[in-house]
């Protein structure tokens, strides 16, 4: 009984790291498919939510695993509180992990997370100046702009849902910020326009370019994912670029931010030629205010680093499918970073229960198990805080060498795509394409569009067709562009018909800029942001009715309603359109048309206007002089 | 460049080509499928269907139905927003083999390359222009010419620039660059240039129109070979057809152009290597693009690979014909003013003059529309009634509905006005000077060579015909110069252009077919050459043979 209460906080301490940042999701869970009217008032908290499934998955699982690696963890949880003992007073905790997951195409998808908690108070006009873990650059953002809330991502490259299946954290092509500002803010648009200029200077990025036509205010797809009970969306701001290119530059400062820098821990992995000669990139920093504990007297601010990279095996594979860390990264690992508290590395197993599919060196004898994104999965763990994970060789160098090519992937339930229909250069229409692949189960979507002003659209051409029959959305939320000033704002609640595509199609037509509105590039197009469609997708497990699996029958009959949804955001691909554009050598034709017209034409205008003209005697000829003389001296008028 | 310097790539293509070599087209859709597949590409299939009007006797199809199967090449780290299109169309037999396994090749080398910024979409096309012509209207969702077929799964973005290939054999003795595409559209002249650029800097022979260039400009024979070779171009512009399947892709804006490898009896050939070099080269810098070509010419003729006339240069000539029409105008215009010397009647001559002016008019349209429409609404009747295919029976009906314009509206106007009088047949003149003008005008404009021919032949009939000239003189030259005519005219230039002369008879058929297809055209890809000349050129054309019988 005593080694069965000693594991479950273990498991706790697991799961906890996890189910956060699904659970991140669940707070909007709960909120995304019921009625607007609910959905503006929901104040349960996401830490809450948090803990509540953490504790219960926690309790189921630690049941079902109590068998051999109870021990390890058990033992391993001894040692932790020895390595945290010289810090007394841990106001503060850095975490990192890092999960890789090898996909059925050879290809692999590593994930990295930083979580630095701060029990402090940034608000309600206290100083704070003495940093110690969380970045202080950020923490005096926090406090100067009040904001409550701050989620931002750059992303290089399209997440392929279909190959590669849900990320853990989803993000659009290019970059994205949304901002929660806390209820004393008065001017909200002034406060967001100096807060993207910060950010701007902070990540080296061009987030100085979010302005009131390209900022919107969501009224339900974005919910706060921490504590706190403003879901007045005045105080929320949305923007995105999809144009934004990411490189090196942002992330420096990124990894600045980091507690360890680049210098030790995981962290020694972010090397750019690597990260950046892969088919996906995608770094995001996330700020909020969760619960310290169970009870939620005190807050603390989350600040959570993520990366996430997808490595491609025909691009560095060489053919060869494996993977190693020093493949991926070029680098191995020697040593956690002696700040966090707990340094992990987790590899998705579940497809490879038996080790048919991959083999993984060195092996592992911990395991854990978490829902993530509604489905269970099995990880094997190395605890970098551990000495005897380095092994002989004092460095961890993980290989995945496949097996078999064989194997298919669970098609992800939701999935979307867009795309430009027509031809021409006057109209067109914006086609988005959802797909629910659930077999038996509907379910609701929320779909954000944010189009740019000088795509007029005509919203009563808005169709929503799944099944070839209309589907009308019970929740439209329209706001109509202005010209120059803001951009178009389309959000509505449509329910997924089981095992169908439902079309939204909308006309637009495209606006003549003025030749100073025009960029550098006009014949490239113009750029219109992905949209974001948020949903409460009914759970892999939930769908699992294969009786044969080995389950209790009492545990099988009603779906579990932790595991019977889970929360999902997917974001189309951003589109690229063109829009009428004159001949920009036709100016130079013009000036050097006009110049010539002024020259000649004007010129010898004026000339004649400003001359004054005198009538010139013509000079008389010689007979005529030499007459005048004679005539002169004989005393007559000459003629 | 890589794809040669590796001999395992280049192993691994030739032992394709040589697979291919077995016949594979009648698309082998599940092999291209899994082909694909291994080389790392999405790949997604599209099925479509159509009944053609009426059966194709060139290419033997009626009832079409294929699969077009594409492989998406991602880019790393792009977000699908711009892609570029490599095509090959499978077409029954073993014609193109070469370029779908070359296509594979090179799709296999693309896959492992970390430099692509856009998506590079691998087509195989089924029954050339109609499968690409449903990729492209599923592509963009549009339906312009009523075909069934079943919507895309994976997209690109937008499409950047294609290139479409055809081979005949493993090796070449040079490429061909096909440039016209449907409606006499032409790609931006950049896309010739990096081509040519390209064959230079590999060194392959390079040819457009089929003609290599030749050096001696001042000579008399080499500067007869560029206007034989500008001619060239003139005739298949004027034509409206796609004479490639890029020629579909530019009604989407997309620059596009077909590279055909041309296997002769010169001695040096080019193995498939160097044309994937070739392809490579385009690519990568297609690839590099940041912008849609547009800096150079979309109005240009080509003499030549390396020299082009531009739209600055041939416009006069074409205004210095239309001028013409202008002129006489302005001419029965100031005749029309001025009222007649001798009877009083002039001003009593109006009212009939209007009428008499519509009648015509109407009659004429009548007609043309009955040309436009008939063909095909009576071929089942005519095949019942006679002895003839389907085929021949659209045709012979065209023909036949437009030898009966000739004889039917010559003298409508007395229908109403009873007797024709001097101002009639100028009013009417002046009128139908005027129409010529603006259609030539317009046609120009969209297509050169269509409007520049057609000004050619209409003008000077136009400009002479009155009721006083020689009838039966005139009104052989009249007919001689009549779309009808000009058109077998053309297909006979066309072939002593090619160096291919056809004696009368076989250009006779020829002349048939050519009218089939060009309906046909229409029908399946909206070309408007057909339109054009029946709904508008053709009554035009009909109210100067009006004047000529004017009474």
């Amino acid at each position: 009984m005593a080694a069965h209460r000693s594991c479950r906080p273990v498991w706790l301490f697991i799961l906890c790291s996890f189910s956060l940042f699904i659970i991140a999701g669940s707070q909007e869970t709960t909120v995304a498919p019921e009625q607007h009217a609910s959905v503006l008032d929901n104040p349960q908290t996401a830490a809450e939510t948090a803990e509540q499934t953490a504790g219960e998955s926690g309790g189921v699982e630690e049941r079902r695993w109590e068998g051999t690696e109870v021990r390890d963890a058990a033992a391993q949880k001894q040692a932790e509180p020895a390595v945290l003992q010289p810090t007394p007073q841990p106001k503060d905790d850095f975490q990192e992990e890092l999960v890789v997951r090898p996909l059925h195409s050879g290809d692999i998808y590593a994930s990295f997370q930083f979580r630095t908690l701060w029990e402090t108070d940034f608000m309600r006009g206290n100083k704070v100046s003495h940093y110690r873990l969380f970045p202080k650059s950020l923490g005096q953002v926090i406090s100067k702009f009040s904001v409550r809330e701050l989620h931002i991502s750059f992303t290089q490259g399209y997440w392929r849902t279909m190959q590669w299946g849900q990320p853990y954290l989803p993000s659009p092509p290019g970059a994205e910020l949304w901002v929660w500002f806390q209820d004393s803010v008065t001017d909200v648009d002034a406060t967001w326009k100096e807060l993207t200029n910060v950010l701007s200077g902070i990540f080296c990025a061009s987030l100085n370019f979010i302005d009131s036509t390209n900022t919107v205010q969501p009224s339900a797809s974005f919910k706060p994912l921490g504590i706190g009970n403003v879901t007045d969306h005045r105080f929320l701001r949305y923007a995105t670029l999809p144009r934004e290119i990411v490189c090196t530059e942002n992330l420096t400062p990124w990894k600045k931010l980091l507690p360890c820098g680049s210098k030790a821990g995981l962290a020694v992995l972010l090397k750019s030629e690597k990260l950046f000669h892969s088919s996906f990139h995608s770094q995001a920093v996330h700020i909020r205010p969760v619960c310290q504990d169970w009870q939620c007297k005190t807050t603390s601010w989350e600040l959570r680093q993520t990366l996430n990279v997808v490595f491609d095996l025909h691009n560095s594979g060489q053919g060869k499918r494996e993977w190693s860390l020093f493949k991926m990264f070029s680098r191995t690992l020697t040593e956690a970073c002696p700040l966090a508290s707990s340094s992990k590395i987790y590899i998705d197993i579940t497809d490879n229960p038996e080790g048919e599919q991959f083999e993984l060196s060195p092996a592992t004898s911990l395991l854990s198990q978490a829902m993530v994104l509604g489905d269970r999965r099995t990880f094997s763990v190395y605890d970098l805080t551990q000495q005897d994970t380095f092994g002989s060789v004092r460095s961890l160098n993980l290989l995945i060498r496949w097996k078999s090519t064989e194997g298919d992937m669970l098609r992800p339930l939701l999935h979307a795509e867009r795309y430009v229909a027509g031809y021409g250069l006057q109209t067109g229409e914006i086609h988005t394409l959802m797909y629910n692949h659930h077999p038996y189960r509907s379910f609701p979507v929320l779909q954000l569009d944010s189009v740019p002003w000088y795509l007029r659209l005509y919203i009563h051409t808005l169709t929503v067709t799944s099944k070839g029959k209309d589907n009308k959305p019970s929740y439209i939320h329209y706001q109509p562009s202005k010209d120059r000033v803001r951009p178009h704002l389309l959000e509505m609640l449509v329910q997924l018909p089981p095992n169908s595509v439902t079309e939204v199609t909308v006309q637009f037509e495209r606006a003549l800029l003025k030749w100073t509105e025009y960029t550098p590039d006009p014949n490239h197009g113009f750029y219109v942001g992905s949209s974001v469609i948020s949903s409460l997708v009914p759970s892999t497990v939930a769908m699992d009715t294969n009786s044969t699996r080995e389950r209790p029958l009492f545990s099988s009959f009603f779906p579990c309603k932790e595991e019977s949804s889970y929360f999902v955001r997917v974001y189309t691909e951003p589109l690229l359109v063109n829009l009428p554009t004159p001949d920009f050598s036709m100016p130079y034709n013009v000036i050097c048309l006009t110049c010539t017209v002024v020259a000649v034409g004007y010129g010898s205008l004026y000339n004649l206007l400003t001359r004054s003209f005198q009538i010139e005697e013509p000079s008389p000829g010689l007979a005529k002089r030499i007459a005048n003389v004679i005539r002169k001296m004989r005393g007559v008028p000459p003629l | 460049m890589g794809l040669l310097s590796d001999p395992n790539r280049r192993r691994a293509l030739i032992n394709l080509l040589t697979r291919l070599n077995a016949p594979i087209c009648g698309m082998p859709v599940e092999w291209l499928v899994k082909t694909m597949q291994a080389r790392g590409l999405e790949v997604y299939t599209q099925r479509f269907s159509r009944t053609l009007p009426f059966p194709d006797e060139n290419k033997e199809r009626y009832m079409v139905k294929g699969t077009n199967v594409y492989g998406i090449l991602r880019a790393p780290r792009a977000p699908r927003t711009e892609a570029l299109v490599l095509s090959a169309p499978c077409t029954p037999g073993d014609n193109n083999n070469q370029a779908v396994g070359l296509l594979l090749g090179l799709a296999q080398y693309f896959r492992n390359q970390i430099y692509w910024a856009k998506d590079i979409i691998f087509l195989v096309n089924d029954h050339d222009l109609i499968g690409m012509q449903a990729w492209l209207e599923g592509y963009h969702h549009t339906n312009t010419t009523g075909m069934d077929w079943s919507p895309l799964q994976g997209r690109g973005g937008s499409i950047q620039a294609a290139l479409s290939l055809e081979l005949s054999s493993d090796v070449v003795t040079s490429m061909d660059l096909v440039l016209e595409g449907l409606n006499g559209q032409l790609p931006n002249l950049d896309l010739a240039n990096l081509f040519y650029a390209f064959c230079q800097k590999i060194g392959v022979l390079c040819t457009i129109q089929g003609k290599l260039q030749r050096n001696d400009w001042d000579s008399v024979s080499g500067y007869s070979h560029a206007v034989q070779t500008m001619m060239l171009m003139v005739m298949k512009q004027a034509s409206g057809r796609p004479w490639g399947d890029h020629g579909l892709f530019l009604r989407y804006h997309i620059e596009a152009a077909t590279i055909k490898g041309i296997n002769s009896f010169r001695q040096y050939k080019t193995d498939a290597t160097t044309i994937g070099r070739l392809l490579e080269g385009m690519y990568r810098k297609l690839n590099n693009l940041l912008e849609r070509l547009h800096q150079s010419y979309f109005f240009y003729l080509m003499p030549s690979l390396s020299h082009f006339v531009s739209i600055g240069y041939y416009m006069p000539a074409f205004g210095l014909l239309a001028v013409i029409l202008l002129l006489r105008a302005l001419d029965l215009w100031v005749q029309l003013a001025t009222p007649p010397p001798t009877t009083e009647d002039g001003i009593a001559d109006i009212d009939p003059g209007v009428l008499s002016v519509l009648t015509p008019l109407v009659i004429s349209h009548l007609t043309g529309a009955a040309l436009y429409m008939l063909p095909i609404r009576f071929q089942e009747m005519a095949v019942e009634h006679f002895p003839v295919s389907e085929t021949e029976a659209v045709v012979l009906t065209a023909i036949a509905v437009y030898t009966a314009g000739l004889a039917l509206p010559h003298n409508t106007h007395r229908l109403l006005s009873g007797e024709g009088t001097e101002q009639g047949w100028r009013v009417l003149k002046l009128v139908a000077l005027l129409y010529l003008a603006v259609l030539l005008g317009c046609t120009a404009l969209i297509n050169f060579s269509l409007g520049f021919i057609l000004a050619l032949t209409l003008v000077p009939g136009a400009a002479f015909v009155t009721p006083h000239v020689p009838k039966v003189l005139s009104a052989f030259v009249l007919v001689i110069l009549s779309p009808a005519c000009t058109l077998l005219f053309s297909v006979f230039f066309f072939q002593e252009l090619q160096e291919m002369p056809v004696s009368f008879l076989d250009g006779w058929l020829l002349y048939l077919s050519v009218i089939s297809q060009g309906i046909l055209d229409h029908f399946l890809y909206g070309s408007l050459v057909y339109p054009l000349i029946a709904l508008l050129v053709y009554p035009c054309w009909l109210l100067f043979w009006n004047i000529l019988f004017w009474k």
